[in-house]
């Protein structure tokens, strides 16, 4: 095939963030040759951005901590409709994974006996977070790199992959196109690693980076693997909402547990007003306890400002809808009134939430020590995504693995802030360790030359077409759309006209065109990711259809009450034979006695 | 609406010329806006990286009215907007296309500076103790996002382009991470006086102004690591017992 430049690894993973990074690592160590691609630079992939913390149960500032709490609050959190096993292998596993790190170098912020701090998060029972300041990604993923570079991985910068390629019902490489030239690469591997993070770029709002267009989610689902929640969407309570250009961005978590409160415009704790009831015996019930709580008092109950984020940001929404919002249509976060209760409370800020304090300097004119921020909700993770094998990480297609943000089933309904980053970990490890084992009993499997030609034909596709619609136009109108129809608060007649909505939308993507050579283009990449942005909000809104009930992330206006029938079921989507997209429920696995009792003791 | 005219490079390795842009200017704007909104509406093939606008990845480092700057970063309300705001890549690295150069080298020096390898674990659990002060030095380098903007002003690399003896400002506070980080056990001196030219460095101090996350790369890593290159060099065996010093004791100079 002279047109393209072809590449063969044992096992090739797709995306460089901790899931990646972290696969690369384990299934590099285990003696096979490992190669990796990444739409963006080393060391840059969204992970990077991570803020608050990795949560693991060291147990180094609460001694009561283990991991069946973590479990316990995990599947609290994500309403139990979580895959038990892989929150069950996730809190047992996790601070291994952790104190591995520091052994490659990282550098986390110390306690007063000079082991890892860990600190306050919502839905977490103890502090369980080994962070450094707010830029834990930053240190998480260079530890990882920096380690990495060391392991002999082939990194294939700024290349990205279109399709994956079968032989027969296994998966034996992936068709890709490099950045920098346009030119067409083809990737044959025993097994493939699927690490591509999240989908954000599908809304308008989202604290995600550029490359968060859901690729790994397309690529599996039209490679023949299934999706399993994807109805639900985390959208963080806490992202800026003025000036327009940083709308979205993120505020951490890690403001909040550090002592700040939300208020609204009448200046009133809203957050008091309604505590969920299988939360209210951990919750406190004045202020003053609250903050006892966020300064490491142990007798003392968290605060309702850290209560799950699909409650948090349902009450900012309520809020701002009441008329009670901030002018630029938030609500306040104040981090700034500590300062009534804490001596050098503005170096503390400052220490503890230093790129806080700048990002919102320079990009929104606002001192976090000495005034309050304005926030709102945006879209932040998905907890839906490939549907694996809870202890191999291995898809429903035999060679694909899926691991990090793309993979599903850890997080149920709502994820637990910091359940990420141990999640990249965790399951990359293992992706990375049964990969391996997989690629080994292998051999490479076949490619096909027409297929390859035919998506190659496709991928040309938007020059040939001219001006007729613009990737950036129709990439705006499908976040628009996504936004307003399936938002945080969804119901039916508006969820089927997005699906309405996204049949044009595939019809204009056909269309469009773009200008200038295959050399760095831009507009030319947006088109290629267009029909993965589509086929990842077609999937969410089918699920969030079928979902007739409010449960974590998924609110829904017309069935506003939890349903016990849908509480035993998880809904799963993937590509009928016809091509059209499917969608069945399918009954959550009974969980064993030892991790239910767990849960009632917890309880 | 207030408007804004942005002379844009457009070109590749085999040349290229300024473009003129309009955009529109609303409140908050930074350059990286400007730069999308003439992408999406003008220019699809403008080239130029991106990932998080947040000022954390550090990709999308250019040069913005002759200043080296995150163009996410930089707002527009700090710009002189009567005349046209340039913009271009940055020059110590091969111009790609438009904004983008090729940063690989960067990544290869990286690759040759021998690893964290730390001491045996000081508790029976495999975990270690550090004090918060003995690793605060260490944490400021930890900061750095390689937007590699320090490299961009250097002019041992920028003017004198001597990429097979230097490292860079970049890579010299990596190598002090490193040899200050309190569990690290290896020796790099040899290499940074040898190979990686930390003896080119005259301490004009360009990289430390640009440096986004405002590490002291002067002060705090490449001063005091020319100082221990010294001291090994002159006397190898009284700062072997420094160093053993400094590991047990605290971990920044
Ligand atoms: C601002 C912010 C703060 C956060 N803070 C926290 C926190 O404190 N704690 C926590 O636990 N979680 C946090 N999260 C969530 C967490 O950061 C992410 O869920 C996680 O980093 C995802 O990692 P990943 O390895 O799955 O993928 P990513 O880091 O998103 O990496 C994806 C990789 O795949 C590549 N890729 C994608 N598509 C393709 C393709 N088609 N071809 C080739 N390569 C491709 C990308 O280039 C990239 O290298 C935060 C998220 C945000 C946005
Ligand atoms: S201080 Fe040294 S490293 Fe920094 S710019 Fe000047 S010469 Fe380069
Ligand atoms: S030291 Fe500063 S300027 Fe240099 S690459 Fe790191 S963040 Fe950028
Ligand atoms: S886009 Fe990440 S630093 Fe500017």
């Amino acid at each position: 095939m002279p047109d393209y430049e072809t590449f063969t690894h044992d096992v090739l993973i797709i995306g460089t963030g901790g899931a990646g990074l972290r696969a690369a690592i384990e299934a590099s160590a285990a003696g096979v040759s490992v190669g990796m691609v990444s739409k963006c630079l080393l060391g840059k992939a969204h992970t990077v951005m991570a803020e608050g913390g990795i949560a693991a149960a060291l147990a180094n500032v609460d001694d009561r901590d283990n991991w069946k709490v973590h479990f316990a609050d995990t599947m609290r959190g994500g309403q139990y409709v979580n895959n038990w096993r892989m929150a069950e292998l996730h809190a047992r596993e996790a601070p291994e994974r952790v104190r591995e790190l520091e052994a490659w170098g990282a550098v986390f912020d110390r306690t007063k006996d000079g082991r890892i701090l860990q600190r306050n998060f919502g839905g977490h029972k103890y502090p369980r977070l080994a962070h450094v300041g707010d830029r834990t990604g930053l240190e998480m993923i260079r530890t990882l790199q920096d380690h990495g570079i060391h392991q002999g991985i082939d990194v294939h910068m700024e290349v990205c992959v279109l399709a994956l390629l079968k032989d027969g019902a296994r998966v034996s490489g992936a068709f890709a196109y490099d950045r920098e030239r346009g030119r067409f690469r083809i990737f044959r591997a025993k097994a493939i690693i699927l690490a591509t993070g999240g989908i954000g770029k599908a809304y308008k709002i989202t604290s995600n980076s550029w490359d968060c267009t859901g690729d790994g989610h397309a690529l599996a689902y039209h490679a023949g693997a299934e999706l399993i929640d994807m109805e639900y969407l985390q959208f963080h309570p806490t992202g800026m909402v003025w000036p327009p250009s940083v709308r979205g961005m993120l505020v951490t978590e890690g403001v909040r547990g550090e002592g700040g409160i939300l208020t609204n415009n009448d200046g009133q704790r809203f957050m008091f007003d309604f505590i969920p009831e299988n939360y209210k015996a951990q919750t406190a019930d004045n202020e003053e306890e609250g903050w006892r709580y966020t300064q490491g008092d142990k007798e003392a109950r968290r605060p309702p400002e850290l209560l799950t984020r699909d409650h948090v940001a349902r009450c900012i929404v309520r809020e701002i809808k009441e008329g009670r919002g901030t002018p630029h249509g938030g609500v306040y976060l104040d981090i700034s009134w500590i300062k009534k209760r804490l001596p050098k409370a503005e170096e503390h800020i400052k220490r503890k939430l230093p790129s806080m304090y700048h990002q919102f300097k320079q990009l929104g004119d606002v001192d976090i020590t000495r005034e309050p921020m304005e926030v709102g909700p945006t879209t932040h993770y998905i907890m839906g995504g490939v549907r694996v094998d809870a202890d191999t990480q291995m898809s429903s297609v035999p060679g694909l693995f899926a691991a990090g943000e793309c993979a599903a089933g850890i997080n149920g309904a709502n994820r637990l802030g910091g359940n990420s980053l141990s999640d990249l970990l965790v399951f990359g490890k293992r992706a990375g360790e049964f990969a391996a084992k997989f690629a080994r009993e292998q051999s490479l499997g076949g490619v096909d030359e027409a297929v390859v030609k035919k998506l190659a034909d496709e991928a040309l596709q938007p020059f040939a077409n001219g001006d007729k619609d613009n990737p950036y136009t129709v990439q705006r109108d499908l976040q628009e759309m996504m936004q307003h129809n399936v938002g945080i608060v969804r119901e039916e007649s508006e969820m089927q006209s997005a699906l309405e909505h996204l049949k044009v939308l595939w019809e204009r993507t056909k269309e469009v065109g773009v200008t200038g050579h295959r050399d760095f283009n831009p507009g030319w990449h947006t088109a290629l990711d267009l029909k993965n942005l589509l086929t990842v909000s077609e999937a969410i809104t089918r699920a969030a259809l079928e979902r007739k009930e409010s449960r974590g992330a998924q609110f829904r206006e017309d069935y506003p009450e939890k349903s016990a029938e849908f509480g035993k079921v998880n809904t799963i989507v993937w590509k009928g034979e016809d091509g059209g997209m499917q969608i069945r429920r399918e009954t959550i696995p009974e969980m064993r006695e030892e991790l239910k009792r767990i849960i009632e003791e917890m309880k | 609406m207030k408007t804004a005219v942005f002379r844009i490079w457009r070109g590749n390795a085999a040349g290229g010329e300024f473009r003129d842009y309009e955009t529109g200017v609303s409140e908050g704007m930074v350059v990286l806006d400007a730069i999308h909104h003439i992408q999406a509406t003008e220019a699809n093939d403008l080239a130029c990286r991106w990932n998080c606008k947040a000022g954390k990845c550090g990709s999308c480092s250019a040069e913005v009215n002759g200043m080296p700057r995150l163009m996410c970063m930089t707002r527009l309300s700090e710009l002189p907007l009567d005349k046209p705001v340039t913009v271009e890549p940055i020059k110590a690295f091969p111009l790609l296309k438009d904004l983008i150069t090729d940063v690989s080298w960067n990544f290869r020096v990286k690759k040759k500076i021998k690893k964290f390898k730390p001491r045996p674990p000081d508790a029976p659990d495999g975990t270690w103790r550090m004090q918060q002060e003995d690793i605060d030095r260490v944490q400021e380098f930890r900061k750095c996002i390689e937007c590699f903007l320090c490299q961009d002003v250097c002019h041992v690399l920028r003017d004198h382009r001597k990429y097979d003896e230097f490292i860079g400002p970049r890579f010299l506070i990596y190598v002090a991470a490193l040899e200050m980080h309190p569990l690290d056990t290896e020796d790099r001196l040899e290499e940074l006086r040898e190979t990686q030219g930390i003896g080119y460095c005259n301490i004009t101090k360009c990289c430390t102004k640009v440096c986004p996350e405002s590490i002291h790369i002067t002060d705090n890593a490449i001063i005091p690591l020319k100082e221990r290159v010294v001291d090994d060099y002159y006397d190898p065996l009284g700062w072997l017992w420094k160093k053993m010093r400094r590991k047990k004791g605290s971990g920044g100079s």
